[in-house]
């Protein structure tokens, strides 16, 4: 009992803590950095990933969505609205699909839900709005995203799919 | 040299006539306190650098080349900020509390030796006077936490005055030791007393400089000016998850920076004065003819850097003390120590085994 406080006053008399943690950060000072320099640099996205809602469409250009309101019922945060219609030819078809993304907490439940993969989740992150209104996403804009990056959408459901 | 400084006095003398003595303190006051200005501009940049590699981040380097311009681009933001002084402050009081807290941090650099010879006022009483002046930069901190009429501020600005106060007398005893030793209050003689002895007689210059026969007060005296200096991990002064910024809390803009830039300049000043006074000022680490033909103040310089650096590098390891912590290592630890030091050391200096004759 002695000798540990004589060994553990000499220890703090010695700075022995205050050396050993200076060496440990010493150390660190020469090990390469692992920064990476985002606009420039960028860490790699799952397949998973999930990112700006998108719409997507059959290869014949027919859209995928059936209106059956799944992800409108499974949304936890009331993001998503849908009204339906019926179409010339007789199908059901949606009139109107807004996903207010001020609201949507990229939980990812809409794409789980959706019967024919229709709604999906992209690897896009870096978007913005100047106004809150700008993060307001209707169905034109939702299948226009759909349209520009289907071949990195059909590529990642690719990639994920034997996992499924 | 001589003959270039000779030309300058002739010169000057001749066209400013008796008041050429005054002229030529001021150009030389302007030669020190301008680099200082720029090295306390770079020292941010340093900290945030070396803090940044020791956490494996590469630290800033958006603002020019590797970040170079980065100083610059902080004081353009902190010059266009609004000073905003406010209601129930004391106005004069609150706008000479920064003044008062960086000028001593540059007055003192007058008897700092560059270099044999190379020194602004050659005074006798050199480290009485840095100990004098560095003390007026805590009436600075409590004037700024009075006048700002606000409570964080205010008691920012006891735990700094508490603190840089009890820190001061172990530092004081630190540097009676260095007295003792070598006999004289001038810097320039203190550090020429380091040149000799049986080490440096033998070409191995640094171990006869003060540091290694008073390495407890090296120590001492290093800790104690992070401590004088609020650094971390004694920057309980500012602990944001306390009081916010101390007495710095109602600063904005300038005046605030005027608080920064006296931390930084005291810090250098700190460092310069335990490299003069314990590691033999511009004396080069050993005595070869290469090494002496380097210029002194580039000694100065690179030990001044080398403390800086342990500054830095203690705040990128250390949590901060807690306030009580910080009372008790001043007051219960290292006064005792210290003068119990500064009794062993004058009972060396008087026996028959002194090594400073």
């Amino acid at each position: 009992m002695m000798f540990k406080k004589i060994s553990q006053f000499l220890d703090s008399l010695m700075l022995k803590d205050i050396l050993t943690g200076m060496s440990i950060t010493g150390r660190y000072l020469f090990k390469p950095k692992i920064t990476v320099q985002y606009p420039e640099e960028k860490t790699p996205l799952s397949p998973r990933f999930r990112g700006l809602h998108a719409l997507r469409r059959y290869e014949n250009g027919e859209e995928r969505c059936i209106g059956c309101k799944l992800c409108e019922a499974v949304c936890p945060a009331y993001a998503i609205t849908i009204e339906t219609a019926e179409r010339e030819d007789g199908t059901r078809r949606t009139s109107r699909y807004d996903i207010d993304l001020t609201k949507c907490i990229f939980c990812g439940f809409c794409e789980e839900a959706c019967p024919v993969d229709a709604i999906v989740e992209t690897n896009i992150f870096e978007y913005f709005g100047d106004k809150r209104g700008d993060l307001y996403f209707t169905k034109d804009m939702l299948l226009a995203v759909g349209d520009k990056y289907e071949k990195e959408i059909a590529a990642s459901r690719a990639a994920d799919a034997p996992y499924r | 040299m001589d003959h270039f400084l000779n030309l300058i006095t002739t010169q000057g003398e001749s066209t400013f006539g008796s008041l050429w003595p005054l002229v030529w303190a001021l150009v030389r006051i302007v030669i020190i306190v301008l680099p200082m200005f720029a090295c306390v501009a770079y020292l941010t940049l340093w900290e945030r650098k070396l803090i940044g590699w020791m956490h494996i981040r590469l630290g800033p380097n958006r603002v020019g080349p590797l970040g170079l311009l980065q100083p610059i681009a902080d004081a353009l933001k902190l010059l266009m900020k609004e000073i905003i002084s406010p209601a129930q402050s004391s106005k004069v009081l609150f706008f000479i509390a920064p003044i008062m807290v960086i000028m001593p941090a540059f007055a003192a650099w007058a008897v700092i030796p560059f270099q044999a010879k190379m020194v602004l006022a050659d005074v006798n009483a050199g480290l009485l006077y840095i100990m004098a002046i560095s003390s007026i930069s805590v009436y600075g901190v409590i004037l700024a936490g009075w006048s700002s009429n606000s409570k964080y501020p205010f008691l920012g600005a006891m735990r700094a005055s508490a603190q840089m106060i009890s820190y001061e007398i172990a530092m004081g005893f630190a540097l009676v030791t260095v007295l003792l030793t070598s006999g004289s209050l001038n810097l320039s003689t203190i550090v020429a007393s380091q040149e000799q002895g049986f080490f440096a007689d033998m070409g191995l210059n640094f171990l006869s400089w003060n540091w290694l026969p008073l390495l407890p007060m090296f120590l001492i005296y290093f800790i104690s000016g992070v401590a004088e200096t609020n650094r971390h991990p004694f920057d309980v002064v500012e602990g944001e998850s306390e009081i916010v910024a101390g007495h710095m809390v109602e600063y904005s803009g300038m005046s605030f920076a005027m608080f920064f830039l006296a931390e930084y300049a005291n810090m250098i000043l700190i460092a310069a004065v335990a490299s003069i006074m314990f590691l033999g000022g511009w004396l080069p680490i050993v005595d070869f003819p290469i090494l002496r033909d380097i210029p002194g103040f580039f000694w100065l310089f690179a030990k001044t850097f080398f403390l800086l650096s342990c500054v830095i590098w203690l705040r990128a390891t250390l949590p901060r003390y807690r306030y009580d912590q910080i009372m008790r290592l001043g007051w219960k630890i290292f006064i005792p120590i210290s003068v119990f030091w500064v009794v062993v050391v004058g009972a060396w200096v008087v026996s028959p085994w002194n090594i400073w004759k």
